[in-house]
């Protein structure tokens, strides 16, 4: 229900840990993030769903945080960047953003990390054209996109590595 | 300008028989809201006119895909992501799986809903061609009944439905019987991930001895809804698909359809390219 300021409580779970905060309820789950979570790691670049620089993932699916309002992030398991390292362990994939200098400026990389970690877990072993059809709702002004594609491929292979040893 | 957030109000019913009786005691006060993908673009814009949403994301009577022998039945709800995963759909309806992958991006086809396609009424949505050339009808729900209607006709002028204040998509319905049938999807951007269409058009002919023995064809950002071109049909309808035939087919399109110029593209590319496409839609369907 909501208070006499018309907010709301939200009660939810963002990278394993159970969360909860008063807004009101078409704020965007972007601001909820960075603002009252101090999730800075998700950022804004369009704010009408084209650019995905603040994908994260909610109860598994890849999502706009900036076209979810904050009502319909009750009750959701939310993953964003800051959620995908092990403490101390980059993932694969964080790992080949590195080593291929996937990341330059820096505004597109956790959604492209997010988009590309959501891929691997929804695709085994994607397809170039799956890798870039993965990664087009994510635009990059920096790379070009090439170091970016060669860096998902390069998680796919050390994911490959590891499994067949 | 982002829209004044306080000034929203959204709830969740918990049921659709929650959510029609609250569209019923105040008509036109609450608005559903779906995957938010149109209406959170809005928002931010500053122009989402109406002030109060009922989120109906989470109703599952409004989600599934289930067919029946002479039917397959969406759920209003049902994504674009759902729509692409659904092997029925892909084999017996693939315009429409066609066209769900070439809406928006991952993130974009994961919160989109068949229902919020149809009820944002945009010219250039990806999925109503589709929903055109496999006389899709729609079933429709109020706290007083249902009724089913055809989605021809449904949009009655630019992002004018029929649909009584109190209604909700409940249903899209698809008949079942594509079987033999050609099916032809292009749609034309600016680029090739995630553009909104300049010029979409769908298509599907059942070819006998070389002629056209029955077709549907579907335009999208050409007109002020998206188009069912009888006209271009009736001029193919029953005939061989020679170049005399296409051409007179072409000059039909051009009377049937009413681009305009706008920030996407110009009226005099548009005419040309839905005219090109039906060239290669006739191509397609004889070869």
């Amino acid at each position: 229900m909501p208070d006499s300021q018309g907010k709301i409580r939200v009660q939810c779970e963002v990278n394993g840990k159970a969360v909860s905060f008063e807004a009101y309820p078409m704020e965007r789950l972007l601001d909820a993030l960075r603002v009252q979570m101090e999730l800075t790691g998700t950022k804004e670049g369009c704010g009408e769903g084209e650019c995905g620089a603040c994908s994260i993932e909610m109860d598994g699916s890849l999502v706009n945080s900036c076209l979810i309002p904050v009502l319909q992030a009750e009750g959701a398991k939310i993953r964003t960047i800051e959620g995908v390292a092990h403490s101390a362990q980059l993932s694969a994939l964080q790992q080949a953003f590195l080593t291929h200098g996937g990341a330059q400026c820096g505004i597109c990389t956790p959604g492209m990390i997010l988009a590309a970690t959501n891929l691997l877990a929804r695709n085994k072993n994607p397809t170039d054209d799956e890798i870039r059809e993965g990664l087009s709702g994510n635009l990059c002004r920096c790379t070009g996109y090439t170091k970016i594609f060669e860096s998902v491929v390069e998680a796919c292979h050390t994911r490959k590595r590891e499994q067949d040893a | 300008m982002r829209a004044f957030v306080p000034g929203y109000h959204m709830e969740t019913p918990p049921t659709l028989a929650a959510a029609l009786q609250r569209m019923a005691s105040e008509p036109s006060g609450w608005k559903p809201f779906a995957g938010g993908t149109d209406l959170m673009v809005l928002l931010e814009a500053g122009k989402l006119p109406h002030r109060k949403f009922l989120s109906i994301w989470k109703i599952p009577d409004l989600r599934g895909i289930a067919a029946s022998s002479t039917h397959v039945a969406l759920g209003a709800l049902t994504t674009y992501s759902e729509v692409r995963r659904d092997e029925l759909l892909g084999r017996e309806f693939p315009l429409l799986a066609r066209a769900a992958a070439e809406t928006g991006s991952i993130a974009t086809q994961n919160r989109g809903t068949l229902g919020g396609n149809i009820a944002n009424a945009s010219p250039a949505a990806d999925t109503p061609p589709a929903l055109l050339v496999y006389d899709a009808e729609l079933e429709l729900v109020s706290a007083n009944g249902t009724r089913v209607v055809p989605f021809h006709g449904f949009w009655k002028g630019y992002k004018q439905l029929s649909l009584h204040e109190d209604e909700l998509i409940r249903t899209i319905r698809l008949p079942r019987g594509t079987h033999g049938w050609t099916h032809f999807y292009r749609k034309v951007g600016t680029r090739r991930a995630q553009a909104i269409s300049k010029v979409c058009f769908a298509g599907t002919a059942r070819m006998e001895g070389g002629k056209i023995a029955d077709l549907r064809i579907s335009l999208g950002s050409v007109a002020p809804v998206v188009l069912r071109a009888t006209e271009t049909e009736r001029a193919l309808r029953g005939a061989r698909p020679t170049p005399m035939v296409i051409r007179a087919a072409q000059e039909a399109l051009a009377r049937e359809i009413v681009p305009i110029n706008d920030i996407r593209s110009t009226a005099h590319y548009r005419l040309r390219v839905a005219q090109n496409l039906l060239a290669e839609f006739c191509e397609t369907i004889s070869a």
